[in-house]
């Protein structure tokens, strides 16, 4: 077999979103999937391994094989 | 008679001093349980809230064109307060409130450096758990929060939380959407009294239990500095009359503690004075 260079970086990651299994491209960014997702990033914030991630960090924050992210809102409540 | 018409007026104008905030209104208001978000906007409006509070939750990614309760929100008209509800570890509590306050950063609401922490005990009951609720408030006053923190009725605990940095201690009335108003109204005053001793601007707000509009004025009566609801409004058969019915609560609780009610006695007092009447008297 010939070696190909994108053979040591596979093409997605598996990742949890919100309790759910999902294949991202690898490497994606926070702010990218929240696009991919049709997410308003006003409306979200966003934490990966249970530790936050700034608004100001989702543009360079890129996902790993495995991560857990919680993407949450606000909603009606007392 | 202008002095006795003006006076408790202005006295309605003194507003709630919360920590860095002030509410112009002295009812807080959930934004949970309405039957649609038109419904929740036209209710906060008529309860005279400047305050609301939110709760944090995943977002439905299924249905990303679905509606978000912040289209239905004046964010310059209402303070929001993201709360911690449904935690029941103090480590979730922590995150949920650090979440809300990325939230809220972002709306560039005033409401982004404070929190309702609420870390529960038990699903049924909805009572706090006192020892996680302790070490939260630790950590998020650590973390520059200021803490308004959902607790019981227990004077030793609310103590506890001031100590701990609490902005505000917020005793329940009863249970959360329980309905059954102030069940211990002792208690609450004896809060007021270890809270207030030598701090009496020391914001304490009843929250949780409310069932209708007489509960917040016991209330307010018994001088706490505000009431938190949501059920109430929001499960009444008519929420928008409720709310309405409210706003008259909290001030009409507010002006009978400011005006300082009369001491119960076990004997009739008579109005009318005996002098001149001339009915015989009974033996």
């Amino acid at each position: 077999m010939i070696s190909h260079p994108s053979d040591d970086s596979p093409l997605t990651v598996n990742v949890i979103i919100n309790g759910a299994p999902r294949d991202v491209a690898s490497e994606i960014t926070i702010a990218a999937l929240l696009a991919e997702l049709e997410v308003s990033q006003r409306h979200v914030a966003v934490e990966v391994n249970r530790q936050l991630v700034p608004r100001a960090r989702h543009a360079e924050y890129q996902l790993r094989e495995g991560d857990c992210l919680e993407v949450v809102t606000l909603v009606g409540g007392g | 008679m202008a002095l006795a018409t003006q006076q408790p007026d202005a006295r309605l104008n003194d507003s709630l001093r919360i920590g860095t905030h002030t509410l112009a209104s002295r009812l807080i208001v959930g934004t949970g349980k309405y039957a649609s978000y038109e419904q929740m906007a036209e209710a906060l409006a008529l309860s005279g809230t400047d305050c609301i509070t939110v709760a944090v939750r995943r977002e439905r990614l299924v249905n990303a064109a679905g509606q978000n309760i912040l289209d239905h929100i004046d964010t310059a008209r209402y303070t929001l307060l993201p709360n911690t509800a449904g935690c029941f570890t103090a480590e979730d509590a922590v995150r949920v409130a650090r979440l809300g306050r990325e939230i809220l950063s972002g709306l560039e609401n005033p409401g982004a450096d404070w929190v309702k922490l609420e870390v529960l005990g038990d699903a049924k009951t909805l009572l706090p758990d006192p020892v996680a609720t302790l070490e939260a408030t630790e950590q998020l006053v650590a973390e520059g929060f200021q803490v308004l923190c959902y607790t019981s009725d227990d004077p030793v605990a609310a103590r506890r939380l001031k100590q701990a940095g609490a902005t505000s201690v917020m005793p329940a009335g009863s249970p959360i959407g329980s309905g059954q108003g102030i069940l211990n109204p002792n208690n609450i005053r004896i809060c007021l009294e270890y809270l207030k001793q030598d701090d009496p601007d020391y914001p304490v707000i009843v929250d949780a239990g409310v069932g209708t509009a007489s509960d917040v004025t016991v209330a307010m009566e018994l001088g706490v500095d505000g009431v938190l609801l949501n059920t109430g409004i929001a499960h009444a058969a008519d929420p928008l009359a409720m709310a309405v019915a409210m706003k008259s609560a909290i001030e009409a609780g507010r002006l009978a503690y400011q005006a300082g009610r009369i001491p119960k006695k076990l004997y009739a007092t008579a109005s009318s004075p005996e002098a001149g009447n001339i009915a015989a008297k009974p033996r």
